[in-house]
């Protein structure tokens, strides 16, 4: 199982190549075409020389049948960030379709006709708008090509509206599925000959377009997960082994097996430790007719465990042991400078430790599987963002050839990061095989918390040095973490590139003297991803300390913040961390390179927006904080009002957000409301806490998430004009939100905050 | 084991369920009526949430042995063809993220609206509070049902 390259690596530089498809193809893929015009986009990467190296994506689908109906065959999973709208309104904008004709078909997870599926990393329209369009485009000279021969007149005199070609000179019109068949017999034009449209003429693309599942999710239709469905299906509920890396020695099952209904019990074994970022845990699995049958057999096993090694970890020691870590020297991972000279020469020295707690994921429907394992080969039905990757290792795991394997794709009830794991599918498809049942796992609530892929806790200690001019002049940041790829590899005990390149390492702001140090701390939890990774706690000590070194340097921190970013140039961070250890995202900085304007322009566009400055009643404060992640220039200022009791009110959000072209600007908001709810949560409300081994937390009682009463009133979401690529959005509303939040708490209150959740009490 | 018979969206069901069953699991597992969700199964959470008599109850921890001859109804049976006022509301403000607590917020909302037809922001907060959504729709939520409640 890979770290998506999106944050942990590197993507190649792609191309796109469209070309005609054939009835074989779409035999391929078991899709539908009876006749009409078919495309299948295919994205490869190129050498700098720009010759083909590898396939990456080869195919996307279009067809346009002779009744117009327009299909998409869309490849990535939906969660809640409307992709299977926005990558679809794409091509239909460039194409003149009338979108009431657009019909979505979610694509199985396969790689080999899909290219790379797996929806993380806010990475979907950055990698496919440009195909996208190039797809809509395509067609839409084919079918002008098409029309053009019809009225012996050029194409030139032709355009495409509403699903029609129009001639403009006549007035002439012709359905697009008059069409199809004689653009289908047209050769493909070449890639130079392709016009995209100008931005100027987008019917949707920077327009709120509705997302396409909205009706079947209101009405109670949608199939997500938990909802798939087979013939015969039974159910199975997990008793997993409490401590990771533990087994199962010994079990009773009698009295499960009394529980009417139930019908197997089946050990599953695991992988010990390292626990992998794949493999299911170690536990007992009872499978039952239904999935209270099976709960209620889970509950009554008698499993006796062997904890293995992480049995007497604790989170509070944990957090202790790294506090004194971080107060040592570490490994420099950026250097700019001499820190120490700085330090020594420094009037003013401000230091502070920052703590942020292990987090669940907690997606509202917990992980499900159904799986159908028959006669060598294997169906899965799974709410995953990582169809491939649980594939591939669905087909090692059961021992079959890949292609043996097929993966559909539900919707996902929730994901930020979770369902990227394929632990429950694989228990899925092992329990189906073992039984010889078409078999769903469960996993309650319970076992979501208990069980996840853990946002790692952290500690921070920022030192910041201020000269008798009250000049920034240094800033050290220590860093302890336990690293997702100690999930796969117990050896690793430091933060990656890239996990650093989330915030820490490129930290934008102009000192003389930048130290970024690592510390060890080793995993003794299942690691994962969740919503902007190491955003969150990077940027909340980041961004809170700024706070601090704007006051204590006598600036307001938005001018601070603009003034410390410099003039107006583009940033890069690798001559001072070496070659190769600077991800940005997984693009190369040339592509995607990390541009001060574009940041200070956020700043001022949500000081402006938000009032920055106004006076607000006692009690109440704005706080301000800037962060770019996932490619994307983010600031927010949080308006918050601290009434009897503390409690903490959040009447107004304001963020301004630079994520190139707007493509669905509905689902940007969308994103960003929600972003500001999430990191809300974290900020406010969540933490795991482990006690010998095992996660305290056992439902919503005792992990926390925000409930409406607490919630951000009014979240204002200004988006800035821009031609500039698409990038993601998903994750960048994250990060900002939580600094702001404690800044602004320090506006209303003078108390600090640097500990999450805040406990404005302690 | 044991029988019996629910009136689930204005029909008679006989199902053979343990009594301690909880009704969500009557309705996904046995009914086949899968709209209503499971979120925590400890009434934390809303996501299960049904109307008994036309209030609003979590499916997830009411025993199908003590729901008797109380009228059930589900999202599959709040409005013929999905649109319901709330259905509609929702639909015009893009409320949905992942959509997974949806159907449960619109349960709730709908016993609101029944109870009192024009509660004010507070009493819809308050009344909201017990359905999570782990995407962050409350804002849309809140809108949408004070268009409904203005209306
Ligand atoms: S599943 Fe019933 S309240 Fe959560
Ligand atoms: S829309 Fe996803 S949990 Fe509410």
């Amino acid at each position: 199982m890979k770290i998506p390259a999106s944050f942990d690596g590197k993507t190649d530089a792609s191309s796109t190549e469209i070309f005609k498809a054939s009835r074989r193809d779409f035999l391929k893929i078991g899709g539908l075409f009876s006749g009409g015009l078919a495309l299948g986009v295919s994205l490869f990467s190129c050498n700098e020389k720009g010759e083909k190296t590898a396939t990456l994506a080869p195919n996307v689908y279009l067809t346009i049948s002779s009744a117009g109906d327009i299909t998409l065959i869309a490849h990535r999973s939906e969660m809640g960030q409307g992709i299977r709208t926005s990558l679809p309104l794409v091509i239909a904008d460039e194409l003149g379709a009338d979108w009431s004709k657009v019909k979505i078909v979610q694509a199985e997870g396969d790689e080999k006709k899909y290219g790379n599926q797996n929806t993380d990393g806010s990475f979907s329209i950055r990698m496919f708008y440009k195909p996208m369009r190039e797809a809509g485009a395509t067609a839409r000279l084919l079918l002008l090509q098409a029309a053009a021969n019809r009225w012996k007149v050029s194409v030139t005199e032709c355009d495409t509206q509403n699903s029609q070609v129009i001639h403009t000179t006549s007035g002439k019109k012709l359905d697009f599925g008059e069409l199809v068949e004689e653009a289908q017999k047209l050769p493909v034009p070449a890639a130079a000959n392709i016009k995209l449209k100008d931005p100027g003429r987008f019917t949707m693309i920077g327009k709120a377009t509705p997302i396409v599942d909205l009706h079947d999710i209101v009405s109670g239709q949608a199939v997500f997960g938990i909802d798939a469905f087979a013939e015969g299906m039974k159910i199975a509920v997990i008793k997993r082994c409490p401590v990771v890396g533990g087994s199962v020695k010994s079990f009773d099952d009698k009295k499960a097996l009394a529980v009417p209904g139930v019908l197997k019990v089946i050990p599953i074994k695991g992988p010990g430790l390292p626990a992998t970022l794949s493999k299911p845990l170690s536990g007992v699995a009872v499978i039952a007719e239904n999935t209270w049958a099976a709960i209620k057999g889970r509950d009554l096993l008698e499993v006796q465990w062997d904890l293995g090694p992480n049995a007497t970890y604790s989170s509070a020691e944990d957090i202790a042991r790294l506090t004194k870590e971080v107060a040592r020297a570490g490994t420099v991972r950026r250097n700019r400078g001499d820190f120490a000279a700085a330090k020594a020469g420094a009037k003013k020295v401000i230091e502070h430790t920052y703590i942020a707690p292990y987090l669940a994921h907690a997606t509202l429907e917990p992980p499900c599987a159904l799986a159908v394992v028959k006669d060598g080969r294997c169906e899965v039905w799974a709410c995953t963002q990582n169809p491939q990757g649980a594939r591939d290792i669905l087909a090692e795991t059961l021992g079959i050839p890949v292609d043996k394997v097929k993966i559909n794709i539900t919707l996902l009830g929730g994901a930020f990061g979770r369902k990227s794991k394929p632990d429950f599918m694989l228990e899925a498809a092992l329990l189906a095989k073992e039984s010889g049942l078409p078999v769903k796992v469960q996993w309650t609530r319970e076992d979501d918390l208990h069980h996840d892929y853990f946002h790692a806790l952290s500690v921070q200690r920022v030192v910041a040095t201020l000269d008798a001019q009250n000049k920034l002049t240094g800033w050290n940041h220590h860093i302890a973490y336990p690293s997702i790829s100690a999930t796969e590899d117990q050896s690793v005990v430091q933060p990656s590139d890239g996990e650093l390149g989330l915030g820490a390492t490129d930290f934008p702001y102009q000192v003389p003297a930048i130290r970024i140090e690592t510390h060890d701390a080793p995993a003794h939890l299942r690691i994962g991803w969740l919503r902007s990774v190491r955003n969150i706690p990077q940027a909340f000590a980041v961004a809170t300390m700024m706070d601090e070194v704007a006051e204590a340097r006598g600036v307001d921190p938005v001018a601070n913040a603009l003034e410390l970013l410099g003039e107006d140039r583009n940033l890069t961070f690798e001559q001072e961390m070496g070659k190769g250890k600077y991800p940005n995202y997984g693009e190369s900085i040339t592509d995607y390179p990390w541009e001060v304007a574009r940041m200070k322009a956020v700043i001022q566009r949500v000081a402006k927006e938000a009032g920055w400055g106004k006076k607000l009643p006692k009690g109440s404060g704005l706080g301000f904080a800037a962060h770019k992640s996932f490619l994307t220039y983010v600031a927010c200022i949080v308006e918050v009002r601290v009434e009897a009791g503390n409690k903490i009110v959040i009447p107004h959000v304001h963020y301004a957000v630079d994520c190139g072209t707007a493509v669905n600007t509905d689902r940007i908001r969308s994103q960003f409301e929600g972003g500001a709810q999430f990191s809300a949560s974290l900020a406010l409300k969540s933490a795991i806490t482990v006690k010998n081994g095992q996660v305290e937390q056992n439902n919503f009682d005792g992990y926390q998430l925000i409930r409406m009463p607490e919630s951000p009133k009014e979240i204002h979401v200004h988006i800035m004009e821009n031609q500039a690529k698409p990038t993601g959005i998903g994750e960048p509303p994250v990060p900002p939100f939580t600094p702001a939040l404690c800044n602004a708490i320090y506006a209303a209150t003078g108390k600090r905050i640097y500990t999450l959740p805040i406990d404005l009490k302690g | 084991m044991a029988k019996y018979s629910i009136q689930v969206n204005n029909k008679t069901h006989e199902v053979d369920a343990l009594e301690d069953m909880p009704l969500l699991w009557v309705l996904r597992d046995i009914l086949g009526l899968r709209g209503t969700k499971f979120g925590c199964g400890r009434a934390l959470c809303g996501a299960c949430t049904v109307h008994l008599n036309g209030t609003a109850v979590r499916s997830c921890s009411l025993p199908v042995s003590a729901v008797g001859d109380g009228k059930i109804t589900t999202i599959e049976g709040l409005a013929e063809n999905g649109d319901h006022p709330l259905q509609q509301a929702w639909e015009k403000l893009v409320v949905p993220q992942c959509g997974y607590c949806q159907t449960g917020q619109i349960m709730n909302a709908a016993a609101l609206l029944q109870s009192n037809p024009h509660p004010s922001e507070d009493e819809i907060e308050g009344a909201m509070q017990g359905n999570l959504c782990r995407c962050g729709t409350y804002n849309r939520i809140k809108a949408a049902i004070l268009s409904v409640a203005t209306a």
